[in-house]
């Protein structure tokens, strides 16, 4: 067994009563209902989040950085994800732009000494991603990597689709490198005694901060807090101040902010012949198509796992749709075209080709599916699981605590469940006993048995 | 060690488009074929699925599994090509303008199939209906798809 993963979706198992909702819809056949609980599996779970939105008990709960720990560093910037200006409606009427301004304002207000606006890191990398696409040197379609819970998805279900992320950073880490190194040159206090928190709108995002804290290096985004977590102290202190010179990044442009909904990345990187996909399982069908061999000549796929994009996160307070709007409101009246001057661009090229844009982790598939590691035992465990399912009663009931048949003969043959799991099959057994004590019943000991009236059988 | 897998395919069928190639490729990735293997022969019986779907009356779909490699059979009631050299090339196609304008019928399919197999035969008889064999042996870097001309998404 491969070690445990840290992944930021969690069971509080006395809340979970053992229904089957989740293990429906969970997109990697991630969780099992076993002794009356959520069991999630590490490997295969991707953090979409699918499960917190699906549970009526919220048993399912995403882990993520409590603002306490702003006092383990020196100095601390908050990173705000472009969506997060989404959950506020308009008040001023003409004046949208106040809403990015006031939620600067409030999340200095929550203690942090700095902010470095993520929708202006989306701004840099709408424009990495343009220049990388246009290179030709990630194969087509180029998916974006800007969605963790995507990216592992290919990991986890589509490993042959890996060649065709694009190897650019996301927003969060363009905005992580870039702040911890102003703050620094402007206060004189080390890199590693800021800490940059993400405000998170999602548990992927959480992993992908786990994941990307570097003990033996730099680490560009120390944690993640989550939106509904702090909403309530944002609320308070929209208007209590601007952010003014704590300020990091430049203001976003409204492509930057667009970000933020599904749909806004397109708009930023301004290619011709793109797709836009949101939704975890419509993420999955589009998937299928391009491993299909189609869709090749589409040169860019937004894909993001909730539905809406980011303003649909799980860690989020507003309503997906409402989130959108209120999100494309604020774009439109921050203008959307490139913040850059020929300069900036310059700049910011000359960054990228010295490759500080470029994530240059290995992507690795995770063989999470596989029935065996030999591959005459797999195909010899795939016959037995045809024939296990063909034996089940392909009601797909999920009451076994498998998501469905399929999933019940796979842990069958793989011996992590027996067929009387199956409540159908334990009928069919109780039944057969049930005949069998009926027939014994009937049948007398041969020394107490009466003499056949019949004189038949003698 | 062999796994078979066999799929009966309805010509017409766009609803259930692909469904059989999907199977065949979630089987692949339980066995733990690499994914470029896995990949290309999905890719093939993808192709050879849409076009019993697309020119055929009714067929079947087999793939047989095997640590060497993987076979896959299409064979269909239908038609039949009555000049192979001529829809071998890419770009022909004799799907009508219906199904062309849904997308599909852009005379890649047979082209793409052999591009992606190791052994690749075609035989068709007029009037009664077509058998393809494709196998695909080597794991190996898989050459890029050939996008149908004029073809886009926006």
């Amino acid at each position: 067994m491969a070690p445990e993963r840290f992944h930021s979706v969690s069971l509080l198992e006395d809340k979970c009563r053992g229904c089957t909702n989740c293990i429906k819809r969970c997109p990697t056949e991630a969780i099992r209902v076993r002794e009356g609980k959520a069991r999630i599996n590490a490997e295969r779970c991707i953090d979409c989040g699918e499960c917190i939105r699906t549970c009526d008990n919220h048993a399912k709960v995403a882990v993520t950085d409590s603002i306490e720990r702003l006092r383990d560093f020196r100095a601390t910037i908050a990173l705000p994800a472009p969506s997060l200006y989404g959950q506020f409606d308009q008040r001023v009427a003409g004046d949208v732009r106040r809403i990015y301004r006031d939620v600067m304002g409030a999340l200095l207000a929550l203690g942090f000494d700095a902010v470095y606006d993520v929708a202006y890191a989306a701004d840099i990398a709408s424009f990495i991603t343009r220049t990388h696409i246009e290179s030709g040197a990630t194969e087509k379609p180029c998916i974006s990597s800007a969605c963790p819970a995507v990216v592992r998805l290919v990991q986890v279900r589509f490993p042959s689709l890996i060649s065709h992320l694009l190897p650019v950073d996301p927003p969060i880490q363009i905005a992580g490198k870039l702040a911890k190194r102003i703050y620094a040159s402007r206060s004189g206090i080390d890199t590693r005694d800021i800490g940059a928190f993400f405000i998170t709108p999602c548990a992927a995002k959480m992993r992908w901060v786990r994941e990307h804290i570097n003990p033996g290096g730099e680490t560009y985004v120390d944690g993640a807090i989550s939106v509904a977590g702090i909403y309530g102290d944002l609320l308070k202190n929209m208007g209590a101040g601007e952010s003014g010179p704590s300020s990091l990044s430049d203001t976003a442009s409204g492509l930057g902010v667009g970000w933020g909904a599904s749909g806004g990345e397109n708009r930023a990187v301004g290619l011709e012949n793109y797709l836009v996909v949101d939704g975890i399982h419509n993420v999955i069908a589009v998937f299928e198509e391009i491993e299909m061999g189609r869709l090749a000549s589409v040169n860019f796929i937004e894909a993001q796992a909730c539905t809406g994009g980011c303003v649909g996160g799980p860690l989020m307070v507003k309503n997906p749709f409402v989130g959108r709007v209120n999100i494309r409101r604020l774009a439109v009246g921050m203008r959307e075209a490139s913040p850059f001057n020929e300069q900036e661009e310059s700049h910011i090229m000359g960054l990228y080709r010295a490759g500080f844009f470029e994530t240059r982790e290995d992507l690795q598939p995770v063989a999470a599916f596989k029935l065996d590691e030999d591959m005459s035992k797999a195909i010899a465990k795939m016959g037995q699981l045809e024939k296990v399912l063909e034996d089940l009663p392909g009601l797909d009931c999920g009451s076994c605590g498998s998501p469905h048949c399929r999933a019940l003969a796979e842990d069958i043959v793989q011996g992590l469940a027996v067929e009387t799991d199956c409540v159908f099959k334990l009928r069919e057994q109780v039944k057969k006993l049930a005949e069998e004590l009926f027939y014994l019943a009937q049948k007398d000991p041969s020394a107490m048995s009466k003499p056949d009236k019949t004189g038949q059988g003698q | 060690m062999t796994l078979e897998m066999s799929y009966d395919i309805n010509g017409g069928d766009f609803a259930a488009a692909g469904e059989a190639a999907t199977k065949i490729k979630r089987a692949l990735k339980q066995i733990g074929v690499d994914t470029q293997t896995t990949r290309r022969a999905a890719i093939i019986a993808y192709e050879a699925e849409m076009n019993i779907i697309i020119h055929a009356y009714r067929g079947t779909l087999q793939a047989r599994v095997s640590p060497e490699g993987i076979e896959i059979l299409a064979e269909d009631e239908g038609p039949g090509i009555p000049d192979i050299e001529l829809a071998m090339q890419e770009g022909y196609s004799t799907a009508p303008e219906r199904i062309r304008e849904m997308g599909f019928g852009a005379g890649m399919g047979l082209p793409n199939m052999k591009r992606f197999s190791d052994e690749f035969h075609i035989t068709s008889e007029v009037g009664r209906g077509t058998k393809v064999r494709a196998v695909v042996s080597s794991p190996s870097a898989i050459p890029p798809t050939i996008p149908p001309a004029g073809w886009s998404v926006d």
